[in-house]
């Protein structure tokens, strides 16, 4: 390579650098540290990480210390005749018992720390978190129901490939729910956690930990949050395609709020929890609205139909039914949605297993399905005519 | 040496071209072949982590589809792990082992041969899936169920991919074992080997104990997804994290596989460049073989999060804080080697001070990693990718590149081009910086791995990672040119080719001859 090119090389990089010194960063906030939480539990290990933190840090000043003087003053180029000493017994025991007293230092606390976390007992609500390809589910076992948690519309459109939506125009982008769970503060929450298809996991930083939800398991987690507000965060095991878009999203109550909000859902008024009011277009997910039998018309379930296929359908088969073949093949056309009505119906309550195709069924209700399977046979240009009916539903499950 | 050219004259009828290299069973051709085959990789690789850099450059999805970021992330680790960095390792132990131990040969050498050529056709295999209709494997390198099982067409081609890598890496541990046992020139007992060679000893061993233990688990997926087993599906009866358990204690020891070959060569690097025997040689080898015991007895520290008994998770964080003994031990060691020495600092010297450094920085976010209760915030988070970024990419993409361009002269005959080298050198380790360090920043506030599109608060710092990536990326052409060209010419390198080198294989000749040592060299 001659020194010309060489040069140009040189200045090419140089040109990056200084490009990303100027480079406009406005959007994030910096954060460069785990934040401190809002449990005792997440202050210990707060605590923990900067403890251990700073032992890394005085280790490593004297390690590179040792190793930037070594590197300045035994060079050959200052005339330096090596040293002929190739080991030291005093040393090397000094360097192997140090380390392990330091360790003893660190492990005390984190043990310490760990047995905190993992006790359950004495919990003052309890509620089994599902995980499902991808959204959350949350149920009061003790106060008899539950609802489903997705990712918020607005945020869903704003993701979708070259949507054209800046994500910086939505407030905290991809980290919105449509049902927020709900729990009041100063409670100790115990988490029951489990999944549906895949292994998922829950995590919000604010409460000092994550705990998987897998098929199969029951596991505990808990918190019990000091401060009431809205706090964040993310399925955190690879669960799939939309792994990045299944946020977790907790509303801590005052204890009186928290009990309006509670009276609100068991008197059955509605699923949609109060605390809603800051998104006023969450639409209704989990459920259709109930009708009589009377009113359950082609239109009726079409337009009802097309709500819950996005919200539900609509990540895997797309919003034009096009689907993604062939892992997950289109709703347009196909021989499902256009051919046997009761096939269909099996497909969509009872799943395919081997697949990433879920069962609706436990998902659902009998309305909210038949519209799906209505729409579904409908859209698209399948065009069947076909108006399946909640007890069509009913009779399969 | 002019005896020992005398007699070669019943070796050369090998054949040229293409067919040699198909043919070969020289293992310093075989050595190069593995080499070649590893930069490749190290490049596909690399350009798939640039796929994932480039999506992850802004919020939003600009470029690609979910689904086809998470081929990328699983594509570009299998890849790296088994196609850039396991046969880097295992190249230059063809190349080096049998000069550094004065033999003529590996022991095996047609065992040799098919050990390589088993690569091309295992990454054929895994590669060809990107061109299939469903795409390549999704689930990670980890490969977890029931995520996995969810694969499409590619599936068993992703399991027959690992099957051939596994067999491949077992047949080469075998004879690398089975040259050092036997082959050693009169006089070079076992605490008389070089450091590089008694790495790969255990490196070897550790091969032979966890690959079939992974062969077994992708097994038990290819049955639990087309033979109606459940192993690990929980609605058959079967435990998903039984496989989680089985793939770490294959995971664990895999990791050190990819490092303490690392270890071998920075401690051949650092003494060279300090003019200054090793310090503590005997306990180097002691550290080493520490290391890969304790590596049979941490593999749930990569599960805390999935419900572990309390005694089993206080078990993994004692027995991984204990690492920290050993490794402490070599890099104070290190350390301790150029202290008082004679320093200079050819590109070689200065990749493996860059080694030290950085990957000690990743040693300390291990040490954290294993905090159980610190744990439940880092696991799998960003964190996480930045700590084992820096063991790999400055940890043991930094050792392979430091030992390329130590060995390159013996190699070639020729010395490459310092300029260049230190060019490389400079860019590399800053960009590498640029790209990593800020990854530990979104990992503590919140961003988890394997995610294609994340919230604002993580976008500055994502951008100056993306920046970095291609930074590097682009770097690494350096590199190909560099060794492209000492191979085609330059100044002649002498047999010694660093003043402070020593060890029998620089008393070959530099190229070294096509066979050397046919009559042993008597070690004192």
């Amino acid at each position: 390579m001659s020194n010309r090119m060489f040069r140009k090389l040189v200045a090419a990089w140089s040109a990056m650098i200084a490009g990303l010194a100027v480079a406009p960063f406005a959007r994030a906030d910096w954060e460069v540290n785990m934040p401190r939480g809002v449990t005792a539990i997440s202050e210990e290990v707060y605590g923990l990480h900067m403890l251990i933190f700073g032992i890394c840090c005085l280790i490593a000043v004297v390690v590179f210390g040792a190793m930037i003087y070594s590197i300045m003053r035994h060079r050959k180029s200052l005339g330096v005749q090596p040293a002929k000493f190739s080991h030291s017994t005093k040393a090397e025991i000094i360097w192997t018992t140090i380390p392990i007293l330091i360790l003893i230092g660190m492990a005390v606390p984190a043990a310490d720390t760990l047995i905190r976390m993992e006790d359950t007992r004495g919990s003052d609500l309890s509620i089994k978190v599902t995980g499902y390809q991808w959204k959350w589910r949350y149920e009061y076992i003790d106060e008899g129901f539950g609802f489903f948690s997705n990712l918020a519309p607005e945020h869903n459109r704003a993701r979708q490939l070259g949507s054209g939506i800046d994500p910086a125009s939505l407030d905290n982008y991809l980290l919105e729910v449509d049902n927020p769970l709900v729990v009041p503060v100063g409670a100790k929450v115990r988490l029951l956690l489990t999944a549906a298809d895949v292994i998922h996991a829950w995590w919000v930083p604010d409460f000092g930990g994550k705990k998987d939800a897998i098929p199969g398991y029951v596991n505990e987690f808990w918190f019990k949050p000091e401060t009431p507000g809205i706090y964040r965060g993310q399925c955190a095991e690879l669960c799939g395609r939309d792994h990045g878009f299944m946020p977790v999203v907790v509303h801590v109550l005052p204890q009186d709020e928290y009990q309006a909000w509670l009276a609100e859902q068991t008197a059955g008024v509605s699923i949609q929890p109060a605390v809603l009011t800051t998104q006023s277009d969450a639409p209704v997910v989990a459920t259709a609205a109930d009708v009589a039998p009377a009113e359950w018309t082609l239109e009726h379930a079409m337009a009802e139909g097309e709500t819950l296929y996005n919200a539900n359908c609509a990540a895997c088969h797309q919003p034009n039914g096009q689907g993604m073949p062939p892992a997950f093949p289109p709703i347009a056309g196909s021989a499902v949605a256009t051919g046997d009505v009761a096939a269909h119906i099996d497909v969509a309550v009872h799943g395919k297993p081997g697949t990433a195709m879920a069962a609706f069924g436990p998902q659902l209700s009998d309305d909210a399905l038949a519209a799906i399977v209505t729409y579904q046979r409908n859209a698209f240009g399948n065009d069947t005519g076909d108006l399946v009916t909640p007890d069509q539903i009913a009779a399969v499950r | 040496m002019s005896t020992a050219a005398a007699t070669h004259d019943h070796h050369e009828h090998h054949p040229t071209g293409i067919v040699r290299w198909l043919t070969t069973t020289n293992h310093k051709d075989i050595g190069t072949l593995y080499l070649v085959f590893s930069l490749t990789m190290f490049l596909v690789g690399g350009a798939m982590a640039l796929v994932i850099r480039a999506e992850l450059f802004q919020p939003g999805l600009q470029l690609v589809d979910p689904g086809f970021f998470n081929q990328m992330t699983t594509m570009h680790a299998l890849i790296m792990v088994f196609g850039a960095i396991m046969p880097a390792f295992v190249g230059l132990a063809n190349w080096m082992v049998p000069l550094m131990i004065g033999a003529p040969d590996m022991a095996l050498p047609r065992l040799n041969n098919w050990s390589f050529w088993i690569l091309p056709m295992a990454f054929t295999l895994l590669g060809m899936t990107l061109l299939f209709p469903g795409g390549s494997p999704a689930a990670g390198w980890t490969m977890y169920p029931p995520l996995v099982l969810q694969t499409g067409d590619a599936f068993p081609f992703l399991i027959f991919a690992v099957h051939l890598m596994g067999i491949s890496s077992i047949l080469g541990a075998i004879n690398i074992i089975v040259t050092i046992m036997n082959m050693r020139a009169p006089g070079m007992g076992l605490l008389k080997m070089p450091l590089f060679v008694w790495s790969w000893l255990i490196t070897a061993y550790l091969l032979i104990l966890v690959m079939p233990v992974l062969a077994g688990a992708v097994t038990m997926l290819l049955t639990d997804k087309y033979f109606g087993t459940s192993f690990f599906q929980a609605a058959g009866g079967g435990d998903p994290v039984m496989f989680q358990h089985i793939f770490w204690f294959f995971g664990h020891p895999e990791v050190y596989i990819m490092i303490l070959p690392a270890f071998g060569v920075i401690s051949q690097i650092i003494p060279t460049f300090s003019r200054k025997p090793l310090f503590g040689y005997d306990s180097m080898v002691y550290a080493t073989a520490s290391i890969a015991f304790l590596s049979f007895i941490v593999w749930a520290h990569h599960m805390f999060t999935v419900g572990m008994p309390l005694a089993g998770q206080l078990f993994f964080m004692f027995a991984t804080m204990l690492i920290a003994v050993p490794t402490g031990v070599k890099v104070f060691n290190w350390v301790a080697t150029m202290w008082k020495g004679s320093m200079t600092f050819e590109t070689p010297m200065l990749f493996a001070l860059a080694f030290v450094f950085l990957f000690t920085i990743g040693g300390f976010s291990g040490l954290m990693l294993a905090i159980a209760p610190a744990d439940l915030q880092y696991h799998d988070t960003y964190f996480v990718v930045a700590h084992f970024h820096y063991v790999l990419v400055p940890g043991a993409a930094f050792a392979i590149m430091a030992a390329v361009y130590y060995w390159l002269p013996k190699w070639t005959g020729h010395m490459y081009n310092e300029k260049l080298g230190k060019l490389h050198f400079w860019l590399s380790a800053i960009s590498v910086n640029l790209t990593f360090f800020p990854q530990h920043f979104v990992g503590l506030a919140g961003m988890p791995r394997r995610i294609p599109d994340y919230s604002t608060q993580f976008a500055d710092f994502n951008m100056i990672s993306s920046i970095g990536a291609f930074a590097f990326g682009l770097s690494q052409l350096i590199l190909v040119y560099i060794v492209w060209s000492c191979a085609r010419g330059g100044q002649k390198a002498t047999a010694q080719v660093w003043d402070g080198a020593e060890g029998l294989e620089w008393t070959v000749p530099s190229p070294a001859p096509h066979h050397t040592f046919d009559v042993p060299p008597v070690v004192k």
